[in-house]
């Protein structure tokens, strides 16, 4: 014992203590995340350096004219950040309700492929106007049911959402490739873009729509969490369902209006993609959104107002880098996958200097001259 | 017996400050604690007495000052930290690992030389309980043990690990009257081997019993240390609250008494189909405080909660009697909503405050329409309302709140239960049933629930009140019912009540006819057991 209590008296003062910031001013808060891209900037540009051997200002100006390098370009961004707010959105009601939706990528999906099933055997038979306002109620409630079952089986039997949702992809998947394999028994198995049931171009593109539902869905989104009973009820059902079944909420069903609610705005984004942009359908429609939209969801800790910027970040650095692997003539998608690697380490990793502060220790001098 | 002053120092604390953000928890402390003591730490909730403990258990790291141990300075850093200078702390919630036995529990992370031996483990937790006096049984699972044992095991494994300071934090909270007085006859005889114990508590009476000296603390600040045998309980309060307070419940007597609510052969099971409640019987009146009294996990929440439309029963009738038309209500198996929507006005604030009757991570104003946020056909949300109502709460009851929109969970306990009481009686209940509402709550503002309660029972509202300080149910209530093991074990008067006699009742029914009776039912389980089974068993 004695040794021991000799051996500890050498250990001095930690270097510095993590601290919990009761709070934090706005500015303070923003001057940090600022702080963080600044950061990943000169991570970034070093780490070119080294593996790509270009200088960094090579790096940053060709990302930058990623998007920015022409009219086309910006347009790309806003209708890819569009996309992928309106998938963000959609999931965000069944995350703050804690049910953890891994299924939104065959949500989107299967919304995508009932469009494009009403294109197939409607179209021509019926015109537009018409065949349009089918798919839009067709697209909505198959993703309303995608989501619909797991939450019926959570609801009565409180299976594990996160698996349920996560294999519902895989099903809606193959259902695609088995109905493409039908239709298209030969050739290269793709189908090719449908000349029925497109969505009206604004400004001689396909770009404008998307951005203009995603506003809207964005307000409606806010308000609905923020203002409505119901909004009120999965904020309960979310932070506690003793506390909700204490207050006489039915929490089956809430669990399963918000799961329709969030599958039908995941049907939407399909039909948005299906008929606004690619006028087909394809296991790869979807390209990982589905997952992309958990990650903006979290980063906006909810908050459909900051998911704008969170899904306009993440494009502009997936679209960024894309334009950075093309301009060194790199096929594959490693260093772009590192650089979105680096900015998520920082943007997040800052989120930790927000929440606490560190205190370093006092100079041993000052002690000494008490 | 020797002079404490005289007894050698073993831990001194010098000018230890601590703050959390902008709130200091901890300003300035500095006082000693001495061999062969039992030192009492009182203060009112939010005095600090928990963060300093835990600078000496090396959970927090002080901002500024210095720790001396045995007259040494002392970094403590980490808990492992402590234990190297002999501190050990016995947190209000346990830490230990339900699947594991007792002696797992004790040995689990002690570093020591040579292979790891349970047979070892368990004879020393045997010489430990020896030469203390207590009861353990080193190979009984943690899921198996009452609350009592599961102390008695974190005490335990302080001790197995060679610590000669012990802190308690709130160990009696969870205990009943004998229960408690086991524990301060071990924690005597540890006092007399010379060990150091401190005890975090906030119940005068307990102070007065067991401790030595009184060190209080006041809004983080150190008031003062006091020889036990020299203070008394008005003295000890004004040092905890700075001022002179009244620690008087009036009880007047009951008026316009009637029946109100009617509970008749109650059952229920939980999950496990463990018996939780088990032919209860009794009738709430209106203008009349009704006590329950029990151990904790006697079937006291279920009953509360049955009756909130809360909790599946088995069998049994629950009716209410309406005050204006005096028509007979059923409310068995009824959902909140639907008693609501009979136009029962039932209030419960529930034990379990932030998990279930309040929403934490929600601001005050939401938290006050959690009731009624249903109200009228619009889909949106009507905050005016609530607003003024949490305007109202904050005033009246003089809640301490950074503002309207503040978290609860952010709000010190008793502030909480302000906030949750206050919605409750907010809706003008005819019933109001309140589970332990004064739990964790400081003198002040558990006099202020108290005072709440009783103005209740004077507008002719028939309150149902759990606790467990039985001196306080005794000055409250004007009917006590004991409940033991899920049964009704008696109805009192709470005028002529003793502490002893609703102490045996509360144990009684346990230990005598529940045990025997779980006894008979496992050995008929056994018979009934068919015999492949049965061999299979062995």
């Amino acid at each position: 014992m004695n040794n021991e209590a000799v051996k500890v008296k050498s250990v001095r003062e930690p270097l510095f203590h993590v601290v919990k910031r009761t709070e934090i001013v706005w500015w303070k808060a923003w001057l940090i995340r600022a702080a963080a891209i600044v950061a990943a900037l000169v991570a970034t540009g070093l780490l070119s350096f080294i593996v790509l051997k270009k200088s960094p200002f090579f790096v940053y100006s060709s990302i930058f004219s990623g998007i920015f390098g022409s009219s086309r370009r910006i347009l790309m961004f806003l209708r890819s950040t569009a996309i992928l707010l309106l998938i963000s959105l959609a999931v965000t009601p069944a995350f703050k309700m804690r049910f953890w939706n891994t299924g939104a990528e065959g949500q989107v999906l299967v919304g995508a492929f009932a469009s494009v099933f009403c294109m197939y055997y409607l179209g021509g038979k019926v015109p537009d106007g018409i065949l349009i306002p089918i798919m839009f109620v067709v697209s909505l409630a198959a993703g309303a049911v995608w989501a619909g079952i797991p939450a019926v089986f959570r609801a009565k039997w409180k299976t594990n959402e996160t698996l349920f949702t996560l294999m519902m992809n895989y099903i809606a998947i193959q259902l695609v490739l088995y109905t493409i394999k039908i239709w298209r028994p030969t050739g290269t198995g793709k189908l090719e873009a449908l000349p029925y049931g497109n969505l009206p171009q604004i400004a001689g593109g396909d770009f404008w729509l998307s951005v203009i539902v995603a506003v809207i869905v964005t307000a409606l989104v806010y308000v609905y969490l923020k203002y409505s009973k119901q909004g009120y009820e999965i904020s309960v059902v979310g932070e506690s369902e003793n506390t909700a079944r204490y207050i006489g909420i039915d929490v089956k069903k809430v669990i399963i209006r918000t799961l329709l609610i969030s599958g039908a705005l995941c049907g939407l984004a399909g039909f948005m993609l299906a008929a606004g942009i690619d006028h087909t359908v394809s296991d790869e429609t979807v390209g990982g959104m589905g997952f992309t939209a958990i990650l903006v969801s979290w980063l906006a800790k909810f908050d459909p107002i900051a998911m704008v910027f969170v899904s306009a970040l993440v494009t502009f650095l997936q679209q960024g880098t894309g334009q950075l692997m093309t301009d060194c003539g790199i096929a594959n998608s490693f260093f772009s996958d590192i650089v979105i690697g680096i900015m998520f380490f920082f943007i997040i990793g800052c989120e930790f200097f927000i929440t606490y502060k560190l205190k370093f220790r006092k100079s041993d001098k000052k002690e000494k001259d008490k | 017996m020797e002079k404490i002053e005289n007894k050698p120092i073993a831990i001194q604390l010098k000018g230890i400050t601590k703050t959390f953000g902008n709130v200091s928890a901890n300003k300035d402390v500095t006082m000693d604690v001495r061999r062969g003591e039992i030192l009492a730490v009182l203060g009112e909730n939010g005095s600090g007495k928990t963060t300093l403990m835990n600078m000496i258990a090396g959970i927090y790291y002080p901002d500024e000052g210095q720790i001396f141990v045995n007259g040494e300075e002392a970094v403590i850093r980490s808990p492992q930290d402590a234990f190297r200078h002999g501190i050990g702390m016995i947190h209000q919630h346990f830490k230990l690992v339900d699947v594991f036995t007792a002696a797992q529990n004790i040995v689990l992370g002690v570093r020591e030389k040579g292979r790891y031996k349970l047979k070892d483990a368990n004879e020393r937790v045997f010489e430990i309980a020896e030469k203390y006096g207590f009861h353990i049984d080193p190979e009984k699972k943690v899921y198996e043990m009452s609350v009592s044992e599961k102390q008695t095991v974190e005490i335990v494994k302080v001790l197995y690990r060679g610590a000669d300071i012990l802190i308690l934090d709130e160990p009696t909270a969870v205990l009943t009257p004998q229960e408690t007085e086991k524990l301060f006859d071990v924690l005597r005889r540890m006092r007399d081997d010379g060990k150091s114990i401190i005890i975090i508590t906030h119940k005068l009476n307990e102070v007065l019993e067991i401790s030595d000296r009184v060190a209080v603390l006041r809004k983080g600040e150190y008031v003062g240390t006091v020889e036990t045998a020299e203070t008394n309980e008005l003295a000890l309060t004004e040092m905890m609250v700075g001022k002179k307070v009244s620690l008087n419940i009036e009880r007047t007597e009951p008026e316009n008494s009637c029946d109100r609510l009617f509970v008749a052969h109650l059952n229920c099971r939980d999950r496990e189909g463990v018996k939780k409640l088990d032919d209860v019987t009794f009738t709430a009146r209106a203008g009349e405080i009704l006590g329950i009294a029990g151990i904790a996990g006697s079937g006291q929440r279920e009953l509360l909660e049955a009756i909130a439309g809360l909790q599946h029963l088995e069998s049994g009738e629950i009716t209410y009697i309406d005050p204006e038309s005096g028509e007979e209500v059923n409310l068995r198996d009824k959902t909140p909503m639907q008693i609501r929507e009979l136009g029962v006005r039932l209030s419960f604030v529930p034990e379990d405050r932030l998990g279930m009757g309040l929403v934490g991570n929600m601001d005050i104003v939401d938290n006050m329409m959690l009731r009624s946020y249903g109200k009228g056909k619009s889909i949106f949300l009507d905050r005016k309302d609530p607003k003024k109502l949490a305007e109202n709460i904050i005033e009246s009851l003089e809640v301490v709140t950074p503002g309207l929109h503040t978290p609860v969970r952010r709000l010190s306990g008793g502030n909480v239960q302000k906030v949750l009481v206050g919605r409750e009686i907010a809706s003008t209940p005819t019933v109001l049933m309140a589970a332990y509402p004064v739990r964790g709550l400081d003198i002040n503002s558990s006099y202020t629930i108290y005072n709440l309660l009783t103005k209740q029972k004077e507008n002719g509202v028939a309150v149902i009140f759990v606790g467990e300080d039985l001196d306080v149910l005794i000055e409250l209530c004007d009917r006590i019912l004991v409940i033991g093991s899920g049964r009704v074990a008696g109805i009192l008067d709470g005028r002529t009540a003793k502490k002893e006699e609703i102490g045996l009742l509360m144990t009684g029914s346990r230990e005598n006819t529940g045990a025997a009776a779980e006894n008979e039912a496992e050995e008929n389980l056994e018979e009934n057991i068919p015999d492949g089974k049965g061999g299979a068993h062995e």
